[in-house]
């Protein structure tokens, strides 16, 4: 009792042999879109490298990589499948290769579901390796003289501008760490001795935030210095005032781009992976309808297609009994090995 | 007395209406090309309307646009005229691609208006820049803060161009206060002018925490010396930003667009070779025969009086009855002397 039986004429095979030999053209320019999407992934990672600690999995955008250029080869041999199945003489020498073929069709696309959960999960570590990189990013702040450093300040202030977020979870981050060099204090002045002496290790601090933290949209000039001292400016209330610095937080900012980017990726693989699960569907009824010819001298005969020969199962407790039959004989040789040895011996 | 003949024998015609197919899809690719980038360059002139005074440099974009356009479709149906519709395909589509070579000219010309217009935009700009509570322009202070951020420069020629306009609004001026009164009083029009510049000014490459306010007084802030500090602010100036930006855009496009106007004169050409080289096998018994083609019938200057002639004719014609009119009002005139 085969699986999803269909009946073959000689129209109807070429029909399935041409449509899925546009499908493969289609599966073709998707293995493509994957190359490329793994690919921009990879960049957009590299960029902000600085800010995840150098420590991120580069796994994901790799993996996608790889299975873009597999599913360009797979398809593009497919196809060739196809477009020789419509001319019998040239079918034949591909009879032995394509059960074969189909098997690993059929593990690719196992592993380009696979590759599509990893998109939608791969947020969670992603989220941790951030928040350590920019609780580092932030510290190094000032530290534009130190080599292997001298670039985090441009690299935060960029972002900050860029994704329009302030600090790590919100702007007063940067009350609690010193972002201002030691070069550039006047150590001599009393404000800046009043500050150190005022803290336990120190440091600088003050209510300001780096001009990167500015809102372009706000209609006063930025405040950006006493951010909590309401009466060091005119007309001010820190409390009410929503549009002076950005409110939201890297981490947030970051985390919620990276996350969209790798859903829209992961979506767009399980599409994908539908896609070749059609056309791994077609092949096996090409092939199926193309072996049970009735008469096989004649091209024009009916024939029929299947997907499974018998039910699934059916075909998965024949696959176990192989697999058995299989250890069974390893174990019959590894007797048999014994038993000549101790003869011998 | 033809103009530019040559030789084709029968192989030659093959090969030239062959590679005249391929030319022609060339061709249309040119003009989808050229339609592609003056749209672009439209809508990059467009996001940017606010800092610019008037449209008048739409005309580039604009042109580049009908051409491509126009190239795309004549192109396509290149193939499918028949012998009688080549005369007015020839007229279209010698018009069309001086059209392409106007556009390109028409962008090296247009750029001195480009920077009259980016001026007064721009410092329009910077004098709005406080009034985010009058409709119309309390977008103003957005605009130039970003454009300053994208484009890494500002103020207008430079940054000084901050100390001459009060940007900051009067909504958040304490008026009671000694600095404040101080600064309006040593203003002839009573303007609050500070040494400041806005926090879009600042250059992220900077080592040291953005100084924005007090850029001039060198006691002002430790260890800081206002003539060599240069990573500070922006020191370019916006309009030049602009202009660099557009110019390069403009460059690279008018090196497509012309090598797609030599592709479309190609095609061009060879139709009219294809052209006269098939009129000589009309009518001949063997197909195979060499034939002359040629691209114009008689030379230059005899075909451009061909083509003024009608329009000479209309003129000289006008000429000829005036002094028709006058020698008859003449003899009537002498006629009538001696009856008197």
């Amino acid at each position: 009792m085969a699986l999803l039986k269909v009946k073959f004429d000689l129209k109807k095979r070429v029909k399935l042999a041409q449509m899925l030999w546009l499908m493969y053209w289609f599966s073709i320019m998707a293995g493509v879109l994957v190359l490329s999407l793994g690919l921009f992934f990879k960049i957009e990672l590299r960029k902000r490298s600085e800010l995840m600690d150098n420590n991120e999995s580069h796994f994901v955008p790799n993996l996608l990589i790889g299975v873009g250029l597999l599913a360009c080869g797979i398809n593009a041999f497919g196809g060739k499948i196809c477009y020789d199945s419509l001319d019998s003489s040239k079918f034949a020498k591909w009879k032995t290769v394509l059960k074969p073929f189909l098997i690993c069709c059929f593990l690719f696309n196992v592993l380009l579901f696979f590759t599509a959960l990893l998109c939608f999960t791969m947020r969670i570590p992603l989220q941790f390796t951030l928040a350590e990189g920019l609780k580092n990013g932030m510290k190094y702040y000032k530290d534009s003289d130190v080599p292997g450093r001298c670039y985090m300040k441009r690299t935060l202030d960029l972002m900050q501008m860029e994704f329009r977020c302030c600090g790590n979870n919100n702007y007063k981050d940067w009350f609690e760490i010193q972002w201002v060099s030691n070069r550039y204090l006047d150590f001599s002045s009393k404000e800046v001795k009043d500050r150190i002496s005022s803290n336990v290790d120190g440091q600088y601090l003050l209510d300001g935030v780096p001009f990167s933290c500015c809102n372009p949209s706000s209609p006063r000039p930025c405040i950006q210095h006493q951010v909590t001292n309401n009466s060091a400016h005119y007309s001010y209330d820190h409390h009410t005032e929503e549009l002076n610095i950005w409110k939201r937080g890297c981490r947030d900012a970051l985390v919620s781009y990276y996350g969209g980017l790798m859903n829209t990726i992961g979506i767009l693989v399980l599409l994908v992976t539908m896609l070749e699960v059609a056309v791994m569907v077609g092949l096996q009824y090409v092939n199926t309808s193309l072996s049970t010819l009735v008469n096989p001298e004649d091209p024009e005969s009916e024939s029929e297609g299947w997907i499974l020969e018998k039910t699934v199962k059916e075909t998965f407790t024949d696959i176990m009994a192989k697999m058995k039959a299989m250890g069974k004989g390893n174990q019959v040789e590894e007797g048999a090995e014994d038993q000549a040895v101790a003869t011998v011996s | 007395m033809v103009w530019a003949k040559m030789k084709f024998p029968f192989e030659k015609r093959v090969k030239l209406a062959q590679g005249l197919w391929l030319l022609s899809w060339l061709a249309t690719l040119g003009g989808a090309i050229t339609f592609c980038l003056g749209c672009f360059l439209k809508t990059e002139l467009r996001r940017r309307a606010e800092v610019m005074d008037n449209t008048e440099t739409y005309i580039v974009p604009n042109t580049l646009i009908i051409a491509g356009m126009a190239s795309m479709g004549i192109n396509y149906f290149a193939g499918r005229i028949c012998q009688d519709a080549l005369d007015p395909y020839f007229c279209c589509s010698i018009f069309f691609t001086t059209l392409m070579l106007l556009g390109v000219i028409l962008s090296f010309i247009m750029r001195g208006t480009l920077e009259g217009s980016l001026k007064v935009g721009l410092k329009n700009g910077i004098r709005f820049y406080k009034d985010t509570d009058t409709p119309g322009r309390c977008f103003q202070k957005q605009t130039i803060d970003r454009l300053q951020m994208q484009f890494q420069c500002c103020g207008n020629n430079d940054f000084k161009d901050w100390f001459e306009v009060q940007w900051i609004s009067n909504r958040y001026l304490d008026f009671s206060s000694k600095e404040v009164k101080d600064r309006i009083r040593s203003n002839v029009d009573g303007r609050y002018l500070l040494d400041g510049v806005p926090f879009s000014c600042c250059n992220p490459s900077s080592p040291r925490p953005c100084i924005q306010y007090k850029l001039t007084n060198n006691s002002a802030h430790y260890n800081y010396e206002y003539q060599s500090e240069e990573m500070n602010i922006f020191v370019r100036g916006c309009r030049e930003a602009l202009l660099n930006y557009y110019i390069g855009l403009m460059n690279s496009f008018a090196a497509v667009v012309l090598s797609v106007f030599v592709v479309q004169g190609t095609v061009l050409a060879s139709l009219r070779y294809l052209e006269t080289s098939m009129e000589a096998v009309l009518g001949q018994e063997n197909m195979e025969i060499e034939t002359e083609g040629y691209l114009l019938e008689k030379s230059i200057s005899e075909t451009i009086m061909e083509y003024l002639d009608p329009v000479m004719k209309i003129l000289l014609l006008n000429q000829v009855e005036d002094g028709q009119a006058k020698a008859e009002e003449g003899a009537a005139g002498t006629s009538a002397a001696p009856a008197k």
